[in-house]
């Protein structure tokens, strides 16, 4: 890697600390209803929507009744995704006559958008029609990234109050995080993206010569439209000549904009942020790194401005930032290293001036090793799980770093909302520890830690962890589960622990080789994401709920400061251990051995 | 517990509107206006007929052209209908199989050339659809193609600059040539 290499990446970080301060002061005066320009101009409407729907603002609620808000609303928001898909046939928008969408792949698509996943069993420009990306898939891009958000502001609110019986109220939360700050956010990248190129037309495909017709062999289809085979299962091909070329196009920037924001990470098209509509430029890739991280580390200073110590936001914001560097700077290395076995072949990998060089399988010549590997790291990082290179192709060493990022629970800077409530609740478990190290009740924030906190700590800790390991052993042991690898070897073990990974912590990023659009992974992914999500919602509400109600108590003597160096190391040790304790097993059966094989260690 | 399922379901039908119906189509009016050219695809358009669009590559194999990198679409190459990787794994025997046959092609095609050839012109993009090679894949390229049109070396490497895209900013991205444009050029000379 070469000076600017690094400055790239110095430079990413440096912008994405800088906006976390005036971002995160914006999002707290949202939350706090305190003036700013936005809610004084959208007040109007935003009591429209509260008198449509019957909701009285000022009514706060209990942890149960924000829970079971929070549940209707994603189980409405599921059925109409679910119900658009099945029904795009005989609705408007759809210039290409895309078929109605199987019930398999439309389940696991509505459980994949409602939980904020966005993992993509299908293939956008060839399944979606407009009307599907935007009615559907879009809203829910919105809606559930607010969802999200509104859950932590309820758990911030439990540390921030004291004999409180209401965390808020779910409705308010929801509307302002949608109509504030997502959507204006979505609104300035769109028109930034559309700027570089990203296509915003509901016209329909493109038809244009190709300038050398090309000569390839067509797969022979059935009366059913299955491909054919031969006696030995090879599929019959003829020879054909393509001549045209169809170029997909749609209303993508609208959607790529949300998707990055609200850490969804379902692209408009198959290849996701790799596709040059999509992510055309050095600069439309930079904008959309930037805000894959924007909210969710500007919310560690919303955290902060709300319960009253800046300094509690950035402590959190620390530990996250240093995970991030160092795995950064193992995945970047990996890649650009390249693969030993094409070195032999006599090709050139060795980076340059003109060239990026290393491991270019499954990337793009616009973005290289470096910002392939930095957007690989920042959207397993969050959950947020959009690509711009095939992470299925990446090294050995290279994919690990995004896998174990997101077995490590998706609280390295996480999901918008639930990636820091995760890591909220791993502070409460690091306090927990440290009390029994000294001998003292744990305290975070000046609330008492007790049994029923650290029970609520311990599911929100476990699930991922049983998700992820259940459901890759189970693939494994089922012919359904094995019949959907593509690569051989310990490569294909680490295509399924990769897709339970990413279900499991909600982040929809895939090793892309795996034929997950089929019964078995649509509906076990689809169950695993939605267990993920609710299963975690619930005890973190709970907690808000058992927090509000506590009253706070003086620091003493014995109080452990959670601001400090010393907490921050503190915090990232425990994440690292309980990521290690449990992964590194099933590690070793993948990436690992991939790698010993690669570099011929015996 | 009625009561909030009836809100549940009227406040997703509300924020569909926003930003399900309401923000699309303002981006799409705001995009349309002040970006026409980049929102409808990046089309080159001649005779009010497009010819391409400048962001999609296109695949090519005569020597007279400059080779674009590798596509995994199915069922053929630079299918901008249906983006793919080839999702292959760095140890998959598919792998090392296809950059020896890519290789050998490109050295059939230039004999003589002996050099090592350039990563990316030999392994498939990410989309599917990459419009760009390196500098120095296109470089190696130079003298087969000056050779099959008998153009002059330098003529050739002056087109290729035209066609080069510098980092954005000075520092963003890498640098990279536009195969489709500089293949344009090409076939204007006549």
């Amino acid at each position: 890697m070469n000076a600017n290499g690094y400055l790239q990446l110095v430079a990413y970080v440096v912008v994405l600390l800088a906006l976390a301060k005036p971002l995160g002061t914006y999002m707290a005066r949202i939350y706090e209803d305190e003036p700013a320009l936005l809610n004084r101009i959208g007040a109007p409407f935003e009591r429209l929507i509260y008198r449509v729907c019957g909701i009285a603002p000022a009514e706060e609620m209990r942890w149960t009744q924000y829970a079971m808000a929070t549940l209707w609303f994603s189980l409405a928001g599921t059925l109409a995704v679910y119900a658009l898909q099945r029904l795009q046939l005989a609705l408007p928008l759809n210039p290409q006559a895309l078929a109605a969408v199987r019930p398999d792949s439309a389940f696991n698509t509505a459980a994949s958008f409602a939980t904020n996943t966005n993992w993509q069993g299908y293939g956008g420009e060839s399944t979606m029609s407009y009307l599907t990306q935007m009615l559907a898939l879009t809203v829910q891009n919105f809606v559930s990234a607010a969802a999200g958000m509104a859950v932590l502001i309820a758990l911030i609110r439990g540390f921030a109050r004291q004999g409180a019986q209401t965390i808020g109220n779910f409705w308010v939360d929801l509307t302002r995080g949608t109509l504030y700050i997502l959507l204006p956010h979505s609104i300035v990248l769109a028109l930034a993206l559309v700027s570089q190129g990203v296509v915003q037309t509901y016209s329909a495909y493109h038809r244009v010569p190709l300038i050398e017709s090309v000569e390839y062999d067509k797969p022979k289809m059935d009366a059913d439209g299955q491909p054919l085979k031969d006696d030995k299962g090879a599929p019959v091909t003829e020879k054909a000549t393509q001549k045209e070329q169809v170029i997909a196009v749609g209303p993508a920037a609208s959607q790529i904009a949300i998707k990055q924001l609200g850490t969804n990470g379902g692209g408009f098209f198959n290849v996701n942020s790799s596709h040059p509509f999509e992510n055309p430029t050095p600069l439309s890739n930079f904008l959309e790194m930037l805000a894959i991280l924007l909210i969710p580390a500007a919310l560690c200073h919303t955290f902060g401005l709300m319960v009253g110590d800046i300094r509690q936001g950035w402590a959190i914001l620390a530990a996250m930032t240093i995970v991030f560097v160092a795995l950064l700077a193992v995945c970047v290395s990996a890649e650009q290293a390249g693969n030993p076995t094409l070195a032999k072949l006599g090709v050139d990998q060795a980076a340059s001036a003109t060239q990026s060089g290393g491991n270019m399988e499954g990337k793009e010549t616009r973005f290289g090793i470096v910002n392939s590997a930095l957007w690989a790291t920042a959207t397993t990082a969050a959950s947020n799980g959009s690509v711009n290179s095939m992470h299925d192709s990446y090294t050995p060493i290279g994919a690990m770093v995004p896998m174990w990022l997101m077995q490590l629970g998706e609280v390295i800077f996480g999901g918008v909302g639930s990636g820091l409530y995760g890591m909220i609740v791993f502070a409460i478990v690091t306090v927990f520890i440290a009390g029994l190290m000294i001998g003292r009740t744990p305290e975070y924030l000046g609330k008492k830690i007790e049994a029923f906190e650290i029970k609520m700590a311990a599911i929100v800790v476990l699930i991922p962890l049983a998700m992820v390991l259940g459901g890759t052993a189970l693939a494994v042991m089922l012919e359904a589960g094995r019949a959907g690898v593509a690569n051989p070897g310990a490569h294909g073990f680490s295509e399924i622990l990769y897709a339970f990974s990413s279900a499991g912590n909600n982040n929809g990023s895939a090793y892309a080789g795996l034929s997950a659009n089929a019964p078995f992974y649509n509906t076990a992914l689809g169950m695993v994401m939605l267990f993920a999500r609710f299963w975690l919602m619930l005890p973190t509400l709970a907690l808000a709920g058992a927090l509000a109600a506590k009253k706070r108590v003086p620091v003493g003597l014995g109080t452990l400061p959670t601001h400090t160096p010393l907490f921050v190391f503190f915090l990232i040790g425990v994440v690292l251990i309980v990521g290690s304790l449990t992964f590194i097993p099933a590690l070793a059966l993948g990436p690992v051995i991939e790698h010993l094989v690669l570099y011929g260690i015996k | 517990m009625l009561t909030e399922l009836r809100r549940a379901l009227l406040m997703l039908l509300l924020l569909t509107a926003v930003t399900g119906i309401a923000y699309p189509l303002a981006v799409t009016g705001i995009a349309n206006a002040v970006f026409p050219d980049q929102a409808a695809g990046s089309l080159i358009v001649q005779h009010e007929k497009a010819l391409a669009s400048s962001l999609i590559g296109q695949p090519f194999a005569d020597t007279k052209h400059f080779w674009s990198r590798p596509s995994a679409t199915s069922p053929h190459p630079y299918n901008a209908g249906s983006s793919a990787g080839s999702n292959l794994g760095p140890l998959n025997p598919a792998l090392a199989e296809a950059v020896t046959a890519r290789v050998k092609a490109l050295r059939d095609a230039d004999p003589g050339n002996a050099a090592p050839v350039p990563v990316d012109l030999v392994t498939a993009s990410a989309s599917g659809l990459d419009p760009h090679i390196s500098p120095a894949a296109a470089e190696y390229q130079v003298a087969r193609v000056a050779r099959a049109r008998g153009l002059d070396g330098q003529r050739v490497r002056a087109l290729v600059a035209q066609a080069t895209e510098e980092r954005q900013l000075g520092f963003l991205g890498e640098p990279r040539v536009n195969v489709l444009r500089l293949n344009l050029a090409l076939d204007d000379l006549r």
